[in-house]
């Protein structure tokens, strides 16, 4: 047992945080929110440089065959930052179910494209509520709701329901017949599309058993979502904890005041559960029987989720009027920890789904 | 990153389990398990049970007669105990007075009192609480006045302790006594090893409000001590008492005790019919989360301090969450049993294991009090972690 971790992986995290420091400032960061496209192929193809697209891609397809652990270390670097840039869309959850469902042509295809920044590939899964996308003679039909960075996929991935009700998975390429993507910023600043399907060709990705490996890779994705959270958690907590030492009040540092005190002890005990629970989560989303493996990741769902709705509140109250600004990373921080809390299942359908699981055990 | 125990660590918990479920006597398991309060016999027939098989020392070093265990040993054994349904150990002599005289102790100290803390021969009790000093400690009052003599030196002791915990039981206490009373708080102070049967020592009940008789009032009326149980220097008892606190840590968490009153919540949960109850599933499945998160918490502490980093103030950390949670799985085991948990300490009425839940419910309020509230911890937590 050791909590440590080692020197490459320890180099990856400090790569992607010399990254955050030096290009993706406050105001640089700001530039690009602001720019039409709401991201920046530049920023893209500069990750791509540094090697950090292909942490999820394995060594013979231009990769480097990490796991969970080191993408968990470069989400929580990436943390501070606010990336706008879809990488757990398209660095972690494609990869992770290409890999998982796609022949050895595709992988060949697709694999090392997104390695380089060449290509960006996402996944389309949430369906309308009570109305799945349906698939008839190779043509999709339907609507996948807040597919997040959908509008700027090179292909989309799209689950669909197959006339003997089994899942498929689709790859759909933009401009097909019958595709509208509809893009649109989120409460974060990230983009979203909801993507409209009639009739649109599309080509079958998978060999079967399509919703296990959507799972899978869907596992993987929010472990690495939790490791996200746990950075922003540490910018939130540092930055909290350095106003009440510069805020001064009633001639002191509001920091003296248990009340606040007391306050900053809670946010911390959430934050050190919530780390936990990321590491148990990126041991588990791999390797682990389903069952289990659902069961610790609804556990870390339901601890980061409170976590991150717990500090992020907090956070804003304690910096009083100025929580509340634009100017200031702490209400970008706040509103990507909301946004974190409500994707891949909000805390509350974890409590439920961990408590049908345990029954169930 | 590696979250598994080593396969050495893994066989001694193998060890650990069967030795458990070999040598605890049923009785007491069975009582342990329905968290039913265990006599004085009971303690010390665990703790000679455990003795006997070199596992008396418990957290010592082999050069006292310990096992010499690493702290993640040390986890294990006491999870697995508390699993197994065997008593919590006592931990004013193993933990708290052991420890101190190792370090700090003459060796004339150490040979008079170790072995008989070994060998459950001698009950100690805290003494640092007083009525006017609870988490204000250095403000305590209790007087210790150094008398010269022929036949030794020796100390006048007068004043009163409070909450001592299984005072009625115990043969010796430790206590921290005020020797100079012109010196500032924390300087004036000395650390005291005081024979129970002296005269003028008076032992008094405190009823809790669960009926029971777990703490008492210590009163000392002109109690003579010689100079020789004092530990280290006059007025340096409060470095001693913030060594001991550091010792006094480890288990704070209460890991197995948890899990072993989780089993015991689902089971009754289950029988209640109260588990298919969403609103009732959810809030089990809650405290169930908490605690998996604060294995992990405390193995990452463990393994900090395996590498040789102190346990700092992360120990705060683990006293605020384990008791939290240890409290409300019994708030829930009372809350399943409905209206069976009103009837008071009886046993001929309701389900059998409805009979300690209304008592034990409240009896666990003392946790968030006891060993530093979770009020000081939040102090400590805010000014050593954060720096506020």
């Amino acid at each position: 047992m050791n909590f440590d971790f080692n020197e490459d992986q320890r180099a990856l995290a400090d790569t992607v945080r010399r990254f955050v420091a030096r290009d993706y400032g406050f105001e640089k960061r700001r530039a690009i929110l602001a720019s039409p496209a709401g991201w920046s192929r530049e920023v893209w193809q500069g990750l791509a440089d540094l090697g950090v697209l292909a942490v999820n891609i394995d060594e013979g397809y231009g990769g480097l065959g990490y796991g969970p652990q080191e993408t968990g270390l470069a989400m929580s670097a990436f943390g501070a930052g606010l990336l706008l840039e879809p990488y757990l869309a398209a660095a972690v959850i494609a990869p992770a179910l290409i890999r998982r469902t796609a022949s050895a042509d595709f992988q060949e295809h697709w694999l090392p494209a997104i390695a380089c920044g060449e290509s960006i590939v996402v996944l389309a899964q949430a369906d309308a509520r009570g109305a799945p996308v349906t698939e008839l003679g190779g043509n999709l039909s339907g609507r996948k709701r807040v597919v997040a960075h959908g509008g700027c996929a090179d292909l989309l991935l799209v689950s669909a329901q197959m006339p003997n009700g089994d899942t498929g998975l689709y790859a759909v390429a933009p401009g097909s017949d019958g595709l509208v993507v509809h893009d649109y910023p989120t409460l974060d600043g990230q983009r979203a599309a909801d993507v409209v399907l009639k009739d649109t060709p599309a080509t079958r990705v998978d060999a079967g058993a399509a919703l296990d490996h959507i799972e899978a890779a869907l596992d993987i994705g929010l472990a690495a979502l939790c490791a996200e959270a746990v950075g922003i958690m540490d910018a939130t907590l540092a930055a909290t904890t350095d106003y009440l030492k510069t805020r001064q009040q009633f001639g002191q540092p509001i920091g003296r005041f248990q009340a606040l005190q007391h306050r900053m002890a809670d946010m911390l005990l959430h934050q050190e559960q919530a780390r936990s629970m990321s590491y148990l989560a990126a041991m588990h989303c791999v390797g682990t029987e389903k069952p289990a493996r659902q069961r610790v990741l609804s556990a870390a769902k339901v601890t980061v989720g409170q976590a991150c709705r717990f500090i992020a509140q907090n956070a804003v109250q304690l910096h009083g009027g100025m929580g509340m600004t634009d100017e200031l990373m702490l209400s970008h921080w706040f509103k990507r920890l909301t946004a974190i809390e409500m994707s891949f299942g909000d805390t509350d359908s974890h409590l439920a789904r961990y408590a049908r699981l345990s029954r169930a055990a | 990153m590696d979250l598994n125990f080593s396969p050495e660590e893994t066989a001694f918990r193998d060890e650990v389990r069967r030795f458990v479920g070999e040598s605890l006597p049923p009785a007491i398991r069975h009582k342990v398990m329905s968290g039913t309060a265990l006599a004085r016999e009971e303690h010390v027939q665990w703790q000679r049970i455990l003795h006997a098989r070199g596992w008396g020392g418990i957290g010592w070093p082999s050069e006292f007669g310990g096992p010499g265990w690493s702290p993640a040993e040390l986890y294990i054994f006491e999870e697995e105990c508390a699993m197994g349904g065997a008593p919590r150990l006592i931990s004013f002599g193993l933990k708290m007075i052991a420890p101190v005289l190792m370090a700090l102790g003459t060796p004339a100290q150490q040979q008079r009192f170790l072995p008989k803390i070994m060998a459950a021969e001698e009950w100690w009790c805290q003494g640092y609480s007083e009525p006017g000093a609870g988490s204000d400690l250095a403000s305590l009052k209790t007087r210790a006045q150094l008398v010269t003599s022929g036949d030794g030196d020796y100390y006048i002791v007068n004043g009163q302790k409070t909450w001592t915990t299984l005072g009625q039981y115990a043969d010796w206490i430790f206590c921290l006594v005020r020797t100079d009373p012109a010196a500032k708080k924390q300087s004036g102070i000395s650390f005291l090893l005081i024979d129970m049967k002296s005269p003028g020592v008076t032992v008094r009940p405190i009823i809790t409000l669960d009926g029971a008789h777990e703490v008492n009032e210590v009163w000392f009326e002109d109690v003579r001590v010689p100079v020789e149980n004092r530990i280290g220097d006059e007025n340096k008892g409060w470095t001693y008492a913030k060594f001991l606190l550091g010792h006094e840590r480890t288990n704070i968490a209460g890991i197995g005790i948890a899990k072993r009153e989780l089993a015991r919540l689902k089971r009754i949960a289950d029988a209640e019919g109260r588990i298919d109850e969403p609103l009732f599933a959810a809030r089990v499945a809650q405290v169930e989360i908490d605690l998996m998160a604060l294995e992990i918490t405390n193995l990452r502490v463990l393994s900090a301090e395996r590498e040789h980093k102190a346990p700092g103030p992360e120990a705060s950390i683990l006293k605020i969450k384990g008791t939290e949670i240890q409290q409300a799985i019994a708030e829930l085991m009372m809350q399943a049993v409905g209206a069976y948990a009103l009837p008071f300490r009886q046993t001929d009425v309701g389900p059998d294991y409805a009979a300690n839940l209304g008592a034990g419910y409240c009896n666990l309020r003392k946790l968030s009090i006891f060993g530093g509230s979770n009020e000081i911890q939040k102090n400590i937590i805010s000014q050593m972690i954060m720096g506020l």
